[in-house]
């Protein structure tokens, strides 16, 4: 049987080699051509990119999928779906399930619930047994089935030692670590960014030195052990600082930010909407403005979701009993192209092929549009506006803070090892 | 008393959730209708029939006993019908969730739904939960009381306004001093506001651990950590409860310590201004943040913060349900008392 053919056709095309006005011509996995004016095979599908950005499929570090455990905020199935919506092709799903991913055994699960949905799910693995931040999880057995990142993602790993240990060990067995900075003693108890608005408030509050303090403290570790390490959707100006300065020095750290700590800020507590809560926290104008500098110099690597879908009965409570998180995954390509003053090409190597790197899904994910490669595409409408609706979501949560908001930019489709998986803005399975 | 105050429309918000809902113009209005009750209050029979076939829920999630009475008293004392949940004796112990309790309540028909709840903002939630029902914050976290604060406000008017002055008039330029867990004080934040609004210039006194990590906004004249500078001058004292659980060394060493420092000593009450007021939101623990022979001093207001708590509270419920009872004449209502 001959392999199904996709072309993607009018487009411009935008990866990290750079832009050009091309169609891409994919059969069965792997891209055959890309050339201006190609001829349509016959029995071919077309999808249209006229006016479009053709881009390698962006990659998510961040985001929680919740299975096993959680199947009523989010599924496997739900999560990649929504991904796929939001022009993913792969994902990183965090570790902090029920059980958690900290033994070979999850993450077979994992994977094989994973196995046939509609965007790529890489799972990182945790740091610690249960994320309990006292005994390294078995991560030599997770590196040989493949996992490349290991965070304890929720918390931090709160002892120095055990840090730098698992920076070690990490080193030697070729993987990434990845960090929840954020000092608990400083942070116990907050629901929002400690600042004059939680003042006011009367809500307890995490403060920005939480972060700085974490990140101060390992990049420390990394130093001494030479152990590449990932910083998770950093928020506060001082840790951003911290982090250029190592980086200035060659330190071997990578740092991301999410999307709601460049567009909105602490003042949206002021109604005590638990749609809002977050870890981190929502901070003040100067650290979005901050991050927003970041993104624009290189200091951050990647914009990542950090995707934490939960029911309506879970945020409907009083703020601090409410659980932190927000869904992103099908905004996130659209904040960052409508709210960041950035250029297009800076966007997509922030959501594309950077993580894509340090996640270790390179270059089958994010990597040049070119003969050979794998037909992991996106195709962005970057003159569409929408206004996001939380009815209209794919994932099993409605926790945006975004309802309502104008967005300009959309995805149109979405092709996943060559299969055409969102065609004009509709999953396809 | 004059029923043209309670003959002209209610309060501009619908609830009230915090001071700032009120503004300089509410907060007059208030004290003037509680000014009113409180006349009403010293007849033999001191019910009225203002909201007679109206019903105020009172929703009690956190162990409150004074503020709970009070405004059960309030609403009866308007002729309103009373129901109360707490805790123990709703669904809540069953699973059910607040939100699902508020629409309970909400479906029964209540015209107000006055809300106790440990964590801020949660009569924020109540109010947005169940828009039909005018939500009364009778204390949420350490965010804010405003009943109680209004209580404050009306004792120190009704000690220090003179004939003919004003109704607030006392409050201009007069320097307060509030004394004590600024962080985890709901009642401050609701004196802060409510002070700041009729034009009285605060000064918060406080070990800097018990001040919230950010005074930015914060409509005061001043900040200190020495008491017994921030007493001299002072004319209205209001002391705010030290919680046991802050004493016992996270946020200051030691009851003792504290006390030495920060407590309204029988020493230091000798040295306050002649006309000066101590008041204290309750319930006081004696011996720390004031000492008892201060406590029952006559300058102390404890007592009539209690009294004119109740009349406040009367204002509030009048203010928010009362206004559209129909044809009578509010201020009739009131002058006609209890008629059945």
């Amino acid at each position: 049987m001959a392999e199904a053919v996709v072309v993607v056709r009018g487009g411009t095309v935008l990866d990290a080699t750079g832009e050009r006005r091309a169609d891409v011509v994919v059969e069965g996995q792997w891209i055959v051509a890309v050339e201006e004016g190609v001829p349509v095979p016959r029995g071919a599908t077309v999808l249209d990119a006229g006016g479009c950005v053709v881009a390698p499929g962006l990659v998510d570090l961040h985001c929680h999928l919740r299975q096993p455990g959680a199947e009523g905020s989010e599924t496997i199935e739900s999560g990649a779906r929504a991904a796929a919506l939001g022009g993913y092709t792969a994902v990183v799903a965090m570790p902090n399930t029920d059980p958690p991913i900290d033994s070979a055994s999850v993450v077979r699960d994992v994977r094989s619930l994973a196995s046939g949905v509609p965007c790529h799910v890489a799972v990182a693995g945790a740091i610690t047994v249960g994320r309990a931040g006292e005994r390294l999880a078995p991560m030599a057995e997770l590196a040989e089935l493949g996992v490349r990142l290991f965070t304890d993602d929720g918390t931090g790993v709160q002892s120095a030692s055990l840090m730098r240990r698992a920076l070690l060990y990490a080193g030697g067995l070729g993987v990434t670590l990845a960090q929840h900075c954020e000092e608990a003693s400083l942070a116990e108890g907050g629901v929002m960014h400690e600042g004059a608005v939680s003042s006011r408030l009367g809500l307890a509050g995490v403060p920005a030195l939480a972060e700085e303090l974490m990140v101060v403290r390992d990049l420390a570790l990394v130093r001494e052990t030479g152990a590449r390490l990932h910083f998770l959707h950093l928020s506060t100006a001082a840790a951003l600082d911290a982090v250029a300065r190592a980086k200035g020095v060659g330190l071997p750290v990578t740092a991301e930010v999410a999307p709601h700590h460049f567009t909105l800020t602490d003042d949206a507590l002021l109604g005590f909407d638990p749609v809002f809560k977050v870890s981190p926290p929502l901070r003040p104008e100067g650290d979005v403005a901050a991050v927003r500098a970041a993104l624009a110099d290189g200091t951050v690597d990647a914009i990542a979701t950090d995707h934490a879908p939960h029911p309506p009965e879970a945020k409907d409570r009083p703020i601090d009993e409410a659980p932190p998180g927000m869904v992103g995954l099908e905004t996130a390509l659209a904040l960052a192209m409508t709210e960041l003053e950035v250029p297009l090409h800076r966007v997509l190597a922030l959501l594309s092929w950077q993580p894509a790197a340090i996640a270790g899904l390179a270059p089958d994910h994010g990597g040049p549009i070119a003969p050979g490669a794998a037909a992991n595409l996106c195709v962005i409408d970057p003159a569409r506006p929408w206004v996001v609706d939380p009815a209209a979501l794919a994932s099993r949560s409605r926790n945006t803070p975004y309802a309502g908001r104008r967005l300009s930019a959309k995805v149109r489709h979405t092709v996943l090892a060559g299969e055409p998986v969102v065609v004009d803005g509709q999953a396809q399975r | 008393m004059t029923s043209g105050v309670l003959d002209s429309a209610g309060l501009a918000a619908r609830h009230l959730l915090t001071v700032d809902d009120l503004g300089a113009e509410g907060i007059e209005r208030v004290l003037s209708v509680a000014g009113s009750f409180a006349e009403v209050g010293r007849r033999a029979n001191p019910k009225v029939p203002a909201l007679r076939g109206r019903t105020v829920a009172t929703l009690f999630l956190e162990d409150s006993t004074r503020t709970r009475l009070s405004f059960e008293t309030a609403a009866r004392r308007l002729s309103a019908d009373v129901v109360s949940f707490s805790a123990s004796s709703s669904s809540l112990n069953k699973g059910e969730s607040l939100r699902d309790t508020v629409a309970t309540i909400e479906a029964m028909g209540v015209d107000a739904l006055v809300v106790r709840h440990r964590a801020s903002g949660t009569a924020h939630r109540v109010a947005a939960w169940a828009p039909g029902v005018a939500v009364v914050n009778a204390g949420d976290g350490w965010h804010q009381h405003p009943t109680q604060a209004l209580a404050d406000l009306y004792t120190v008017a009704d000690a220090l306004r003179r004939p003919g002055e004003d109704a607030l008039g006392c409050f201009a330029g007069l320097p307060v001093a509030v004394v004590g867990d600024v962080r985890h004080s709901r009642v401050a934040r609701s004196l802060v506001a409510a002070y700041a609004a009729v034009g009285a210039r605060v000064t918060l006194v406080a070990p800097p651990t018990l001040l919230p990590p950010s005074l930015e906004g914060w409509p005061i004249a001043g900040v200190s950590s020495d008491l017994d500078e921030a007493l001299e001058g002072a004319r209205v004292v209001s002391l705010l409860r030290l919680q046991a659980e802050r004493g016992s060394g996270a946020y200051v060493p030691s009851l003792r310590e504290y006390t030495a420092r920060w407590g309204l000593t029988v020493e230091r009450a000798a040295r306050l201004d002649a006309t000066a007021l101590v008041l204290h939101p309750g319930p006081v623990v004696r011996g720390v943040e004031v000492a008892s022979e201060v406590a029952d001093l006559p300058r102390a207001r404890i007592g009539a913060q209690v009294r004119n708590g109740l009349v406040v509270r009367m204002a509030v419920l009048f203010l928010l349900l009362g206004h559209d009872t129909g044809s009578a004449g509010a201020g009739e209502q009131v002058a006609g008392g209890e008629d059945g």
